[in-house]
């Protein structure tokens, strides 16, 4: 099942894991500048899990512990933002107040017919959250050789970070070593 | 052009459900009491459309037919709501993930003896100052989420994982409780309702003495609703009190049947608010959550071969396809997780009552699944 690669009809920023035709081209450093860059000059080499905070209940949050994975490759306060900006979305989303309350109430009436017209509050900050981890993909992520998948491609379980390697560069040890002791 | 059928994520995922038109409709494995519940509720309803309401619109008032068919269209809805929508399945680990976990479990538990058992797979986390634990599923590879539980008839672990009631033939879990408590709670007062109005019929024929053309069918009629509302009436009029209890104090009934709140070594629920009302209105009036399934999206096969190629799905980051087939028409703008439930009565025309007997993990009455679902699910190995 690797080689089937998940596209939903949502335009969601996914990668596929398996390299396109392959002209390697050999950049000095591993700096990506953009997705397209990484997409063909780029190998997978690690993939980094962010797993959820459960100390508010279930609502959806993330955990902001920087993985021990990603400090040669980013900066811990630009990580940081992106799981607390994508945690203040979450939380917009499953916010219980007036707004969904009238959402509640509306749709009851209606039996429910109402979703077929409109979306729900919650569909609509989902795409909001696409769209901004498809910019920080392209800002902020991509030019350093990693990609973040949507969490709802992984059943909001993890927030999934790819690890590209420069294809020419083998042997390089930031990626290749898969250590376990980031997580809680 | 190629025209290939258009595979959809539905075809492939893992577990035991039957999905029906093309993916937007989802249910349990067994569906046969499903159909039961169905027969008891619309035949019932028909009898007493058929023959008492036409005499209590004459003789009391045009309202109580009326009454009784938007009753009747809301226990349907919210029946067809509750069995054909995703409970809140959480999909399982891709290998990537799977690995990931397992390295960190082997990390957190050292070295352990040869011969020795492996310790069990629990995490444990702090929910509002009271500790939790998170059991691994062996199935889904995944440690479950608090509150989600891993349901054997259909194979798939449910967040927030009340019960599977063979009755809507479908787990009852974060997003079709509401509906499976709407559900029950008007079936009690269409019961209610019904019983209530076939006395009525009773007493007023026996004090007016009209015979009409069709007196000789209607008291028996009278006595099978009556018998059959009075049955269900005990049961699904307690399933509602249960449920309502449940709501208020925020507990699922697999944390009843588990005692996992129930105050033994001062263990309280971290998920009450400690207010009837907010309890309430966080179960009832919370957001809709949506699937995270996406049945309905167009799978993408190896690269050697032709791949279909939806027009919505973000083809742009795959340049190496050969967009060389035209697909069938392309997913629909009603997104996945509302599916259409009113659209689709086709399953059966009968009625019933259904009595939901909270069941966990409980294999149902062997029933024998009805070959109207057209939709097989493959289960792929992961």
């Amino acid at each position: 099942c690797s080689c089937v690669s998940l596209i939903g009809d949502r335009s969601r920023s996914e990668f596929s894991t398996a390299d396109s035709d392959g002209a390697s081209k050999a950049p000095v450093l591993p700096r990506f500048h953009n997705l397209q860059e990484l997409r063909h000059s780029a190998s997978l080499a690690n993939k980094v899990f962010i797993q959820r905070d459960y100390t508010d209940g279930t609502v959806c949050k993330f955990q902001t512990k920087f993985p021990s994975e990603l400090e040669s490759r980013i900066e811990r306060t630009l990580f940081e933002d992106t799981v607390k900006t994508l945690n203040n979305y979450y939380a917009e989303a499953e916010k219980i107040g007036g707004q969904s309350y009238l959402e509640g109430c509306l749709a009851c009436l209606t039996i429910y017919l109402i979703f077929l017209c409109i979306e729900t509050r919650y569909e609509k900050v989902l795409k909001k959250i696409s769209r901004y981890i498809q910019e920080q993909n392209e800002k902020v992520y991509a030019p350093r050789g990693l990609l973040i998948t949507d969490p709802i491609e992984r059943g909001m379980r993890v927030i999934e970070i790819s690890v590209y390697e420069d294809r020419g560069s083998s042997g390089s040890s930031s990626g290749s070593s898969t250590t376990s002791s980031s997580g809680r | 052009m190629i025209t290939r059928k258009v595979t959809r994520k539905w075809e492939k995922l893992p577990g035991k459900n039957t999905f029906c038109c093309d993916g937007r409709v989802m249910m349990g494995r067994q569906k046969g009491v499903f159909y039961l519940t169905l027969f008891l509720i619309v035949g019932t309803c028909s009898l007493f459309f058929a023959f008492e309401c036409p005499y209590l619109a004459v003789h009391l008032s045009p309202a109580i037919p009326v009454f009784a068919v938007l009753l009747f269209v809301f226990v349907m809805a919210m029946l067809l709501r509750t069995s054909f929508s995703d409970p809140g399945v959480l999909p399982r680990a891709l290998p990537e993930e799977a690995n990931f976990i397992e390295m960190e479990i082997e990390a957190a538990n050292g070295n352990v003896m040869a011969g020795q058992r492996p310790p069990p797979r629990i995490k444990n986390v702090q929910i509002n100052n009271q500790i939790v634990k998170l059991k691994y599923c062996y199935t889904c590879k995944i440690f479950r989420p608090p509150r989600a539980s891993h349901c054997s008839i259909c194979d798939n672990c449910v967040d927030r994982f009340d019960h599977h009631c063979p009755w809507v033939g479908n787990c009852v879990g974060k997003r079709n409780y509401r509906y499976f408590y709407l559900f029950t709670l008007s079936l009690s007062l269409l019961t209610i309702y019904i019983f209530a109005f076939n006395i009525v019929h009773v007493v007023l024929r026996e004090y007016r003495n009209i015979f009409e053309h069709v007196v000789s069918l209607t008291p028996h009629c009278t006595v099978l609703e009556v018998l059959v509302c009075f049955f269900t009436l005990w049961s699904v009029v307690g399933l509602t009190g249960f449920h309502t209890y449940l709501i208020s104090l925020n507990q699922t009934t697999n944390e009843d049947i588990k005692g996992s709140w129930s105050g033994k070594n001062r263990v309280q629920n971290p998920y009450s608010h400690k207010s009837i009302i907010k309890n309430c209105c966080e179960v009832l009036c919370s957001p809709t959550y949506p699937s995270v399934l996406d049945r309905r999206g167009v799978m993408l096969e190896d690269l050697s071969s032709p791949t279909p190629s939806d027009a919505s799905a973000a083809s742009t980051h795959q340049s190496s396809n050969p967009v060389s087939q035209t697909t069938k028409s392309s997913a629909p703008l009603i997104p996945n997780e509302h599916t259409p439930d009113e659209a689709k009565p086709g399953i059966g025309s009968g009625t019933q009552k259904s009595t939901s007997s909270p069941k966990e993990e409980k294999p149902p009455s062997p029933t024998s699944p009805n070959a109207v679902a057209p939709a097989v699910i493959k289960e792929s190995s992961h």
